[in-house]
């Protein structure tokens, strides 16, 4: 699913120069749950925004729908270091769910309206959102709270409705910043099943950011990135 | 969905929404209200200058007045033979009737009426004789006799110290006529164009050597003047066949005492082939300018004024309105709309701030920087619409208590003098000649000018849909102003300004 090559980012904080990834190799396959680890200020996010085509690299290759082998990629592999705005924009639209740890739910909007609006840019009709957005609620059992305001809902009900914000598009990649970062431990463990429930549903890629070692062991395959550098660990 | 969030967003942010829309509109109604009240003082100036020089004249012509040149006050000549004897057979009663060019106004060569009809773009031309009657009337004592009262009640005063015989006092008037001769064949411009017909008939073509006269209603209510009657005009009488008054209202005077066919007041004023003023309408406004400039060149040393030369010499509380609304109404909008744009720029700048999280999160989920931007400047123009809406009612409102309040501006148009202060007596029109001169002042202290013309004009101020669709015109502007710049900050914001929000 991902191939990064040679993935450097370096940020300018006033004279001090920070190399948030250096120089970074690595292949996630389709339909993998990874699982990256480090301390703060390692480079998580950053690597998440990569991935993401949230920010681009300072130098190197992030390449979206490639297969293990760089010279064997598929059609729809695109590398989101060097596309542009708009296509970058159309591949967060249509290939890629994100979560964050604060749920970054739309205030004013119910629950349904706010999965809604991951489909805003696909040029749904208003009538298929509706529908769509109505079985990604059911998808996380929250069909009776689609009327209900994110401040109405309890942070486990708010991160689910991001989940199916994030999912009713029916994205290939689901990246997730932290999604257990604000919530309690059974809160916690309920989230992290329905993510494992919909990877394996799904056949989703998963890329989850998290400081919870419990939350990591679920996944498959768990990095660690520290100063920049990425690490396999067991 | 856009509308969806846009109605949610203005509501979660209310009080925002409310000052944003309130300053708008408060902004709004005060353009409306200076514009509409504008509009109704230039109305009221424009009834000013109607009443004066005439619905439709565009452009007025006359001689340049310089001092000791110009029409002078008349003089009188009384003779052995002028007078009769009192009864009593102690004074002299004496009646003369002088009508000249008013003191200020030149007569000109009425020549420049055929030229200025060939110039291009005339509709319409007519040319007119301001005139001064002035008629002195009273007795005076014979020469020689005793003074018959006291010289202080009589106001009669020994002139010198000479062998003449003494002066014995008297008692006379000077009544002063304010006549217009005008081309009754001209009927298109000129001041009969200001007149309506309230008894008798107005002047015809076929009048044009009559010896008749149109008198004001005014005049005609002091002087006791019916239809039918007689008026002493330059020593004619003339038969009085028609009243009129003022179009603009009932109670405002014309802008003369008394109408007479133009031919017969050049013949009275010993003015034959002289006239005052040219009326001229031009074709287009658009042509006025260079009319004005063409009649300039054609008609050397006359003065031509066009509507808004005029406009700058309507004076009185409608002068004191006009100053008050270009200038500090002006002034005042310009800086309450500057200040309401800058609030709606400042409240949606800092509404695009404390939703950076928000904003990023769209735009990390796929939604493009228009449609951000889009969304943030549809939530300032609606708040520019509702600013907009409330500014009309409130504007209108304020505009229609103005209306009801009955406003009403006095102003005057031409040029104004009086000469002689009260009580003055003698001066320019001063008896000379074979009476004795003295006698107990009289009308001199009067104001008094033919082109002068006071009119009480109820200010009305209109609103048009010019007025409407330019208010609503700023309001939306005002909320792009804020759109944009707000719309900008937003298109700034990285989408990885969502995940960083964590940190």
């Amino acid at each position: 699913m991902y191939q990064l090559e040679k993935v450097s980012r370096t940020y300018q904080q006033g004279k001090r120069t920070v190399k948030a990834l250096v120089d970074v190799d690595l292949h996630i396959a389709d339909g993998e749950l990874v699982a990256i680890q480090g301390p703060t200020g390692g480079g998580k996010s950053t690597l998440l925004q990569m991935l993401g085509g949230l920010d681009r690299p300072t130098s190197g290759s992030v390449r979206l729908g490639a297969s293990a082998a760089a010279d064997d990629r598929a059609p729809d592999s695109v590398d989101l270091a060097t596309l542009g705005d708009t296509a970058l924009t159309r591949v967060r639209a249509e290939r890629i769910g994100f979560v964050f740890q604060n749920f970054n739910l739309i205030p004013t909007l119910t629950a349904q309206e706010n999965v809604e609006t991951a489909l805003v840019p696909t040029e749904t009709s208003p009538a298929d959102r509706a529908e769509k957005a109505r079985a990604a609620l059911a998808s996380v059992g929250l069909s009776e709270r689609a009327d209900h305001l994110p401040g109405e809902l309890s942070g486990g009900q708010q991160q689910r409705v991001a989940i199916a914000r994030a999912l009713v598009k029916e994205p290939t990649v689901l990246l997730a910043d932290e999604p257990t970062g604000n919530l309690d431990e059974a809160t916690r463990d309920e989230i992290v099943a329905l993510l494992e429930g919909l990877w394996k549903e799904k056949g989703l890629t998963v890329v989850m950011v998290t400081h919870d070692s419990t939350v990591a062991r679920r996944a498959k395959r768990r990095l660690r990135i520290a100063d920049g550098k990425v690490t396999q660990l067991a | 969905m856009f509308f969806t969030y846009l109605r949610r967003e203005l509501r979660h942010r209310r009080k925002q929404s409310v000052v944003v829309a309130t300053g708008l509109g408060v902004a709004i109604a005060l353009v409306m209200v200076v514009t509409s009240v504008a509009a109704g003082v230039r109305d009221a100036q424009g009834s000013v200058l109607e009443s004066a020089y005439g619905v439709g004249t565009d452009i007025t012509v006359a001689q340049a007045s310089t001092p000791g040149q110009g029409g002078r006050g008349p003089s009188f000549s009384f003779g052995q033979d002028d007078g009769k004897a009192s009864s009593d057979g102690g004074s002299t009663q004496l009646s003369q009737s002088r009508l000249t060019t008013g003191p200020g106004t030149t007569a000109y060569d009425a020549a420049a009426l055929a030229t200025v009809s060939k110039l291009d773009h005339i509709s319409g031309v007519a040319a007119t004789l301001s005139l001064q009657n002035v008629t002195f009337s009273g007795s005076l004592p014979q020469p020689g006799d005793q003074p018959t009262g006291d010289p202080q009640t009589q106001g009669g005063s020994q002139q010198d110290g000479s062998s003449r015989p003494s002066f014995g006092g008297g008692d006379f008037g000077i009544d002063q006529t304010t006549v217009t001769g005008v081309d009754p064949t001209a009927d298109a411009v000129g001041p009969l164009t200001t007149v309506k017909v309230t008894e008798g008939r107005s002047l015809t073509a076929a009048d044009a050597d009559a010896k008749i006269a149109v008198v004001d209603s005014q005049y005609a209510d002091t002087n006791t003047v019916k239809v039918g009657d007689s008026v002493d005009i330059g020593g004619e009488s003339l038969k009085v066949v028609g009243i009129v008054g003022s179009t603009s209202g009932t109670g405002v005077a014309t802008a003369s005492d008394v109408y007479i066919p133009l031919t017969l007041a050049q013949t009275l004023s010993d003015s034959a082939g002289k006239i005052t003023t040219l009326y001229v309408s031009v074709d287009s406004s658009s042509n006025v300018d260079a009319v004005a400039k063409a009649i300039s060149a054609a008609v050397p040393d006359v003065s031509v004024s066009t509507q808004s030369d005029l406009a700058g010499d309507v004076t009185g509380s409608l002068s004191t309105a006009s100053s008050l609304v270009s200038r500090l109404g002006t002034a005042l909008s310009i800086v309450v709309l500057v200040a309401a744009f800058g609030l709606a720029v400042l409240f949606t700048v800092s509404g695009v701030n404390r939703r950076t999280r928000e904003l990023g999160t769209l735009k990390a989920i796929g939604w493009s920087r228009r449609r951000v931007v889009g969304q943030v400047a549809g939530e300032a123009v609606t708040q520019g619409i509702l600013g907009g809406i409330a500014g009309i009612v409130l504007g209108g409102l304020v505009v229609l208590a103005i209306n009801l309040a009955g406003i009403t501006l006095s102003g005057s148009s031409g040029s104004s003098f009086s000469f002689g202060g009260p009580g003055a007596g003698g001066g320019a029109g001063a008896p000379t000649g074979g009476g004795p001169g003295g006698g107990s002042g009289g009308p001199f202290g009067a104001a008094a000018n033919a082109a002068q013309n006071a009119v009480d004009v109820v200010l009305h101020a209109p609103i048009s849909l010019w007025v409407v669709l330019a208010a609503v015109g700023l309001a939306v502007l005002g909320g792009l102003v804020a759109g944009v710049v707000g719309g900008r900050r937003a298109a700034r914001l990285r989408p990885a300004e969502a995940l960083r929000s964590l940190a």
